[in-house]
């Protein structure tokens, strides 16, 4: 193993230091996993307060009240905190936690990189955040930030947002190659690679698509830097550049970067069923492949987001047939999740409701990504709501509803406490429905031709937009009951067993509950 | 070598190629746009002959000229459309006037439309290939000579040749102050 491993035998048998220096200094995964689930907590509740922002503008027709300039600040931020900040921290915080107890390992492998990773993170948000008290007010160029608005138009504040994403770019990568590292060189003696719980396996080729693709938009914002400031032309016409050049490099990143944000969700989902149905995963074997298929048609299709521009007819339709391509390897996944159901003993605690409700909101999510994927009707759809319908669908009772059922699965492991599952059921309840009432009417809507990221909109769309208001509005505050239910069981609660569920599967069920700070200090024998 | 620290520099150098992966990616797109005239892109001087067996067919072109935001000069075609036929070589004049107070460098920049033909349009002089400086109230008139090559495909029946015209002194002042 590691030298850093090593060198810390001396003060292994050690707890937690006292005080704020403990979360400071801290080099164990416990810990550190534990911090990015609070900040990616926290930025959910910030991007959330933004999409609340958002809907009150939208509830009713006409200006109400902010003005179109704010406007476009919150949704830009909203977009961008909600992808850098809450979800891709979340699953970060979560494989901290959770990859080296799931293979045997004490720690992750480079426990110091691992400490820096999550501490430049809160730094790139307080930048970005900082732009909204600058003069020009933050980033207003949407979360895709295309070229020209974010270069020859954009605020004087967009190079803190340069700063920023480069900071959230290093971060994500030493956080991969920290996971990659610890995955492939720390697993317990007898954990072969087909062995390895599916959790795992999604962060591996997640961490892998990380390193593959945040380089490049780090490329991307550097060219954006050297245009506003060095007098280059890379997005710039004038001088020979090529606006359209920007958007083919930011999907580049941007089309596997939306896998990053689902495939970790995929992994926990089949967790979560195989243990509430009492039957191991149906196809394990599919499962992986149709993640390492899934990972690399990503890198095929990223015109798809940019049929508009003006492609030709031979590029309409590669994009076209590699993008249906992609509902292959996920159909294998939702088939196996159903069959792992099917005929299993079924229990609904929370997790598995939260389970269930992504198995079927992804599937719509991702059958509205075919009506997209569709180049002769994606004219039609292209920057309408309904492709906000289509991306809120994988992100929301996608990715979140999968990092939330996770939050509840393995919650007892952290606190050792049980949670309250009457309340895990209302926060469930109260989100599946309102998740809908948000999300649903948005396809209708965009259907009959309400634009994306305008402040306002024509009198016809004026009563579904008020449903959409109110759902929001339920979804937003119910997240609220779910801070509560985390507070509750850190308190109080049911003690948990260290099995916690029924004949649940994995390393991690094996140790105490909570979890002792260190885990695994002689490997396990995996048979 | 521990099998961690191997792990680790191949990740590292996996990441700063991608890095440069994504800097190459500006010279690729440039290449393959101008193997397949997307965005209307078109290659620079070309000399091109033909046999004399080539078919040549009648073809609308249609100039235009267009100003980028915040730039004065007065840019204007000759002609607004052109009855060609494909394989004979015409001149168009263009004419630029700088009506403002000071010297201002400009760039042409051609698009072509439909895409696909813009690799059927062969310019062999034209004043986009380089800078226009004009001094205050100075007026210039540059021609550009183009073939309409015989193998353009038959659903093309017009070809708009666009300009739009760049004020890039800013940039000069900057190149001249830091040489």
């Amino acid at each position: 193993m590691s030298a850093v491993i090593d060198s810390h035998s001396d003060d292994h048998h050690h707890g937690p230091a006292k005080g704020i220096t403990r979360w400071l200094y801290t080099t164990n995964h416990k810990d550190i996993g534990t911090l990015y689930l609070w900040f990616s907590f926290l930025m959910l509740f910030l991007g959330g307060a933004m999409a609340m922002v958002i809907r009150a503008e939208l509830f009713e027709p006409g200006s109400q009240i902010v003005s179109p300039e704010f406007y476009n600040q919150m949704l830009t931020n909203h977009g961008l905190i909600m992808v850098f900040g809450a979800v891709m921290p979340a699953f970060v915080g979560l494989a901290n936690w959770i990859i080296p107890m799931q293979i045997g390992a004490p720690d992750m492998a480079l426990p110091r990189m691992n400490n820096l990773s999550f501490w430049i993170l809160p730094v790139a948000f307080g930048i970005l955040i900082s732009t909204f008290f600058m003069e020009g007010g933050g980033p207003n160029f949407g979360w895709t930030f295309y070229a020209p608005l974010s270069t020859a138009y954009a605020p004087p504040t967009v190079t803190f947002f340069i700063f920023a994403v480069h900071i959230m770019g290093a971060s994500s990568i030493m956080g991969s190659i920290n996971i990659i590292t610890t995955i492939l060189n720390m697993r317990a003696p007898g954990m072969t690679f087909m062995k390895m719980p599916l959790f795992t396996w999604t962060w591996l080729i997640t961490a892998y698509l990380l390193i593959a693709v945040m380089p490049v938009l780090a490329g991307a914002v550097t060219m954006m830097l050297m245009d506003i400031h060095f007098g280059t032309s890379f997005f710039n016409a004038a001088g020979g550049g090529d606006p359209v050049l920007f958007q083919h490099i930011f999907w580049f990143f941007g089309h596997p970067e939306v896998y990053i944000m689902i495939l970790p969700a995929f992994g926990i989902v089949s967790h979560i069923i195989e243990t509430f149905s009492r039957k191991p995963i149906f196809g394990y074997t599919s499962m992986v492949y149709a993640i390492a298929s899934i990972a690399i048609l990503s890198f095929i299709v990223w015109a798809h987001h940019m049929f508009t521009v003006g492609m030709p007819i031979a590029g309409e339709l590669f994009f076209m047939y590699t993008t249906m391509l992609i509902a292959i390897p996920t159909g294998v996944k939702v088939f196996n999740w159903l069959s792992t159901m099917f005929k299993g003993s079924i229990s609904f605690e929370t997790p598995m409701l939260f389970s269930i409700a992504f198995v079927a909101l992804f599937t719509i999510g991702g059958l509205s990504g075919l009506m997209l994927a569709i180049a002769p009707a994606d004219f039609q759809y292209h920057d309408t709501y309904f492709v906000v319908a289509h991306f809120h669908y994988v992100l929301v009772p996608g990715a979140i509803f999968g990092i939330i059922a996770g939050v509840y699965y393995w919650l007892p492991k952290w606190t050792g406490n049980m949670y309250d599952e009457v309340l895990g059921k209302t926060h469930f309840w109260m989100s599946f429905i309102s998740v809908n009432i948000t999300f649903f009417p948005m396809h209708f809507v965009g259907l009959a031709g309400m634009p994306r990221r305008i402040p306002d909109y024509a009198l016809q769309f004026a009563d579904f937009n008020m449903v959409i208001s109110i759902g929001a509005f339920i979804f937003g505050l119910t997240q609220l009951l779910f801070l509560f239910i985390i507070l509750k069981s850190i308190f109080a609660g049911k003690q948990a067993t260290s099995e916690v569920w029924e004949g649940a599967k994995g390393l991690e069920w094996t140790v105490a509950s909570p979890a002792p700070y260190h885990t695994f200090e002689t490997p396990p024998e995996v048979k | 070598m521990k099998a961690a620290t191997k792990t680790n520099l191949k990740l590292v150098s996996l990441v700063l190629g991608m890095f440069c992966f994504g800097f190459a990616l500006v010279p690729i797109y440039d290449v393959f746009c101008e193997i397949t005239g997307l965005n209307g892109k078109v290659s620079g001087p070309t000399i091109t002959e033909y046999d004399d067996n080539f078919n040549s067919r009648e073809i609308k072109i249609l100039f235009v000229t267009k100003n980028n935001e915040n730039m004065a000069w007065n840019f204007t075609s000759e002609k607004r459309t052109l009855d060609a036929e494909t394989g004979t070589a015409y001149t168009v004049d263009y004419t630029f006037e700088n009506p403002t107070d000071y010297p201002m460098v400009a760039q042409a920049i051609p698009s072509v439309s439909p895409g696909k033909g813009a690799q059927y349009f062969h310019k062999t002089e034209c004043f986009c290939f380089e800078e226009q400086l004009l001094q205050p109230g100075e007026k210039l008139t540059m021609p550009v000579r183009f073939i309409i090559d015989p193998d353009l495909p038959d659903d093309v029946p017009v070809l708009t040749l666009g300009y739009t015209l760049f004020d890039i002194s800013e940039s000069h002042i900057k190149l001249q102050a830091s040489n």
